[in-house]
């Protein structure tokens, strides 16, 4: 795949999926504490959502924030938009906004999203540990 | 390897006047969590805002700054 394929193929999955999260690994296996906790926020809103793994190869990440102007991942779209990152996804989950951009009601048991405090301890450890398991 | 106080002192000359508070979360020079209240951020999205403080080290972020996370305000408060 060309560079430019790569950017096409991520501009049409932000413009074909209402929600897009870009992350490191998946919702079900994230890879990074950053990209756990925005796909956490957007679980818990209970709304269908397409995420996409960018580590399988760098250009993505590279294409993506050049089409986004966001240097980090995660990065969240919503309507084709660029909502922001962990950040902003999680004060906007706290805040009320996140329900609101997706047209759902705040779900009354939302609990706070544990920090960012050592992102590389809550993001690695359990995975290391399925892995010994495993 | 970047220390708190560098990514400090560099927010502070990009955005004069921006009260700013940078910890180093792991203690390893690689990521950083900063909270600035700037007046330059007055009228802009929260995503402008954030911009505006990642665009200062360009590069730099998923590089030498493995993660940034910010946290901005203005000195009147939340927009």
């Amino acid at each position: 795949m060309t560079n430019q394929e790569i950017r096409e193929f991520l501009q049409n999955a932000i413009a074909e999926n209402r929600v897009m999260l870009f992350m490191k690994g998946t919702p079900d296996a994230p890879r990074c504490g950053f990209s756990m906790r925005a796909a956490a926020a957007i679980n818990a809103m209970g709304v269908e959502y397409a995420a996409m793994d960018v580590l399988p190869d760098p250009r993505i990440r590279e294409e993506l924030s050049a089409i986004s102007g966001w240097p980090t991942i995660p990065q969240l779209f919503i309507d084709g938009k660029l909502i922001g990152g962990c950040d902003i996804v999680l004060e906007m989950y706290e805040s009320g906004e996140l329900a609101e951009a997706l047209g759902v009601e705040q779900p009354k048991d939302a609990e706070p999203i544990e920090g960012p405090e050592a992102p590389g301890q809550s993001g690695s450890a359990p995975l290391g540990l399925e892995n010994r398991l495993g | 390897m970047p220390t708190a106080e560098e990514l400090k002192a560099r927010i502070e000359q990009a955005l004069p006047g921006a009260r700013v508070v940078v910890e180093d979360l792991t203690g390893g020079g690689d990521h950083f969590r900063a909270e600035v209240v700037s007046e330059r951020f007055d009228g802009l999205s929260r995503i402008d805002q954030h911009k505006l403080v990642y665009d200062i080290f360009g590069d730099e972020i998923g590089g030498p700054i493995h993660a940034l996370s910010i946290k901005t305000s203005t000195p009147g408060g939340d927009r």
